[in-house]
């Protein structure tokens, strides 16, 4: 069952802190044995609000792209939003893309149950500066790419190895001193993440990401805005 | 298009009266004395000089809830600013158009800790459904006009303009409100026709519909309330509405049930639990409503008409969602229920109604008032059965027992008429909220129904009230103690009466005297009448302090974490397993 927050993977705790992996720890689910004000009354019960089981739905990944006036503050808004109303950003990029009319285009990586996905849109929806909300996940099928730059530090055997790996990955020397390296790779997630867990042991120092961008593939139906 | 240079301050004043706004409620500071300035040099806008800018929004709450039209504030930069952030939330909670317009340091000031600086459209970002920060006197009228528009459209709520002082003394060119560019922002409002054609048909063979009306008609506008009228009337469904719909079906109309919720009527939540068919015109699911939501009406198929696309679904999951505007939804679904023959299954629907009739029959807001201690109820009762009749009445309500008892006890026949802070549940809303709706119709009987502890929150404006010689009476039921908060602290904290009572209360009639007002104390319950009716033969703000009861408890109640059919009803509820472990950690 996956754990509602990221951080922990011990599958049974609802902690943004790793647990100890042991489901006694203090951070295991305790809401079906609350008992707060350890009052006589009564036995455990469900509540008014909508405590919701969210293992119950299992979450989703999805990448939404944001039309939004670039304007003051608008940024706040988008990510005040999420962090107003709980939500997971897992990456975000944003850019003009019309200096002209300035609009700007915001790509939000997010996780959550499908009704949650679907209240995040409708609220981001919601707000004043946003134009358009799509969800490249649902409409169709998109292209997501990440840009990377990795510092790779080393001498002799790791050094050239570095650079025969950078090259399989396609990924381009930007820089070099005697003893390193500046490598820029593009592509999906994945593929950094790939990148970087080899670069580690052959001296990688530092590395910086933009986080997602995505665009639908084809072309886009006018009606349905689906490709 | 005319072109016209003037100054910021001066523009302020320009785009307001060209919104036919005729009041504001403020205070001035340093930053808005420009502003402050111009409001002087002219008499179409009323300024209204209120005790604290919380007062000034609550205020404009009133105003623009009892006449469908935005309340303006005006306050100054600050510490003006973040005492209105209360007033916002429940705007924003409440769906009230309100446009705030505060002054800010300088420009080239903004970011050095100025004296009376604070982020606020920082801080006001997450409580307004939009703001601005103007820091060019060209761009100043477009952006007011485009916050009335923001306000008004849509689903209602709060915006606020920030202007720094700068901005206020500098030139630019006005613009009038036909020239402004009120963007993108245009909610859609009419509804998906298959959607509503679905609805007629389940509208057609539904043999337990209910209605579940909610503040969304009222907001919509008188028309919407005609055409849900119309609507019950022809279907001949029973109507059920939550705290903040009240009057847009009238409370004496022959399908009401009452209101439903936690503190809602016997009937209505037994009608919303076992329905086979809930519209939900313009409400939202709220907790105060659904209860235990895994239970919430488990077998109807649900319709939800709302012009907000991020309520629908959120919290319980509908069949049939229809977005758009309420009036609108209405006036389609009319059309196309009545071109498919206006049919019902009316056997069906009058077996229902017996079925209502048997629940009515609880009487479930039943109590007997004897002795001389009066039942808050009682007071309750007393008071709408004296002033029912009266042609022109507005009720405003604090938060707590009183505000749930004026719920239950007192009808609303129209819309517009019942002013109270629902969802953000803001103690201290009502008498603000009576002065802004006692500015808007200087003629009408304006009652506060109160708590003293609620009451006492925001009880400087009855300097404001004195001041503008506004006639609101205040009907304080005073139980010494914080009675909702007694109550749960009775049902589920072991009777352990934490911080609950109200010592050193003031002596209210002196303290009506010390304002120069009018003060009434009502102790014996053979006294209420002659109280009541003093209180209203008297030309000016009165304050009553009703002594009631002091352990009297809200009933009917659902328990949290209970759903609907399991209520609590009054005299002879078994309070002692009330609420359970689970519902604990709920409010």
């Amino acid at each position: 069952m996956p754990c509602w927050f990221r951080a922990c993977e011990c599958g049974q705790c609802i902690s943004r802190i790793p647990c100890a992996g042991n489901s006694s720890g203090p951070y295991q689910d305790r809401r079906n044995d609350m008992s707060p004000l350890n009052i006589k009354k009564g036995s455990s019960s469900h509540s008014a609000y909508d405590l919701r089981d969210y293992h119950e739905q299992g979450t989703e990944r999805h990448t939404l792209a944001l039309i939004v006036d670039n304007e003051a503050g608008v940024l706040a808004r988008v990510i005040g939003l999420f962090s107003g109303r709980g939500y997971n950003i897992e990456s975000l990029t944003v850019a003009e893309i019309d200096h002209t009319g300035h609009r700007s285009r915001i790509t939000v990586v997010t996780t959550g149950t499908p009704s949650v996905i679907e209240q995040i849109k409708a609220q981001l929806g919601g707000v004043v500066p946003v134009h358009d909300v799509h969800d490249l996940t649902t409409e169709g099928v998109a292209v997501e790419r990440e840009l990377a730059l990795f510092r790779v530090v080393g001498k002799g055997d790791v050094r050239v190895e570095a650079l025969r790996l950078a090259d399989i990955f396609r990924a381009q020397v930007v820089d070099s001193t005697l003893d390193s390296f500046v490598f820029e790779v593009t592509g999906t997630s994945h593929k950094i993440d790939a990148f970087a867990d080899l670069m580690r042991p052959l001296g990688l120092e530092e590395l910086a990401r933009t986080g997602v961008v995505a665009l639908a593939r084809g072309e886009i139906d006018a009606e349905s805005g689906l490709n | 298009m005319k072109q016209e240079q003037m100054t910021g301050a001066s523009m302020v004043v320009k785009a307001l009266q060209d919104q036919g706004v005729d009041v504001v409620f403020g205070y001035p500071g340093g930053a808005v004395l420009p502003i402050y300035d111009e409001v002087f040099q002219q008499n179409r806008i009323r300024h209204v000089l209120v005790r604290h800018e919380q007062g000034a929004v609550h205020a404009a709450e009133g105003y623009a809830r009892s006449t469908g039209r935005p309340g303006v504030v005006l306050v100054t930069s600050g510490p003006g600013a973040t005492n209105a952030v209360t007033g916002l939330t429940d705007a924003l909670m409440d769906s009230v158009p309100i446009v705030l317009l505060s002054g800010q340091v300088p420009t080239f000031m903004i970011g050095n800790d100025a004296f009376q600086e604070a982020d606020t459209v920082g801080i006001t970002r997450p409580c307004t459904k939009h703001n601005w920060l103007v820091k060019e006197t060209d761009r100043l009228a477009s952006t007011i006009h485009e916050a009335f528009h923001v306000a008004m459209n849509g689903r209602p709520g709060p915006v606020l303009v920030d202007i720094p002082k700068d901005v206020q003394f500098a030139s630019g060119t006005y613009m009038g409100p036909d020239a402004a560019q009120t963007g993108h922002y245009a909610p859609k409002v009419k509804g998906d026709v298959e959607v509503i054609t679905s609805l007629a048909e389940a509208i057609e063979t539904s043999k337990r519909p209910i209605f579940y009306t909610g503040g969304g008609v009222i907001n919509s506008g008188d028309r919407a309330c005609e055409l849900l009228r119309r609507l019950v009337d022809k279907t001949g469904f029973p109507v059920t509405s939550t705290l903040m719909g009240l009057g847009a079906y009238p409370a004496n109309g022959k399908n009401w049930l009452g209101m439903l919720g936690m503190h809602g009527l016997y009937e209505a939540n037994l009608a919303m639990h076992d329905c086979d068919l809930m519209i939900n015109v313009g409400a939202r699911f709220d907790d105060r409503i659904t209860g235990r939501v895994q239970d919430f009406s488990p077998s109807s198929v649900k319709a939800h008409i709302d012009i907000d696309p991020s309520s629908i679904n959120k919290v319980i999951h509908v069949e049939l969602p229809i977005i758009g505007d309420v009036a609108h939804v209405l006036e389609d679904l009319l059309k196309v229920w009545k071109s498919r023959g206006a049919k019902t299954d009316a056997p069906a629907v009058t077996e229902w109604w017996d079925q209502i009739n048997e629940w009515r029959k609880v009487d479930c807001l039943k109590f007997e008032q004897t002795g001389s201690t009066i039942r808050p109820q009682y007071a309750i009762q007393r008071l709408e059965a004296l002033t029912k009749d009266h042609p022109d009445r507005y009720i405003c309500t604090e938060v707590g027992q009183h505000q749930m008892w004026a719920a239950q006890y007192m009808g609303m026949n129209d819309p517009k008429r019942w002013m109270t802070s629902g969802g953000l549940g803001t103690m201290g809303y009502g008498f603000p909220s009576s002065i802004g709706v006692q500015m808007a119709h200087p003629d009408a009987l304006v009652i506060n129904v109160a708590g003293e502890a609620s009451w006492l929150m925001n009880m400087q404006e009855m300097g404001t009230a004195v001041q503008y010689r506004l006639p609101v009476k205040q009907f304080i039921l005073n139980n010494e103690r914080l009675g909702m908060v007694r109550q749960w602290q009775e049902l589920l904290h072991g009777e352990r009466y934490s911080h609950s009572w109200s010592e050193a209360l003031p002596d209210f009639v002196k303290l009506a005297d010390a304002f120069g007002a009018r003060g009434i104390q009502i102790d014996d319950a053979a006294d209420l009448d002659d109280g009541i009716k003093e209180m209203l033969a008297h030309d000016g703000p009165v304050i009553v302090d009703c002594v009631v009861e002091k352990h009297e408890n809200c009933f009917p109640m659902i328990p949290s974490g209970e759903p609907h059919n399991k209520m609590l009803l009054g005299e002879k509820a078994d309070t002692s397993n009330a609420i359970k472990e689970g519902g604990a950690v709920l409010v």
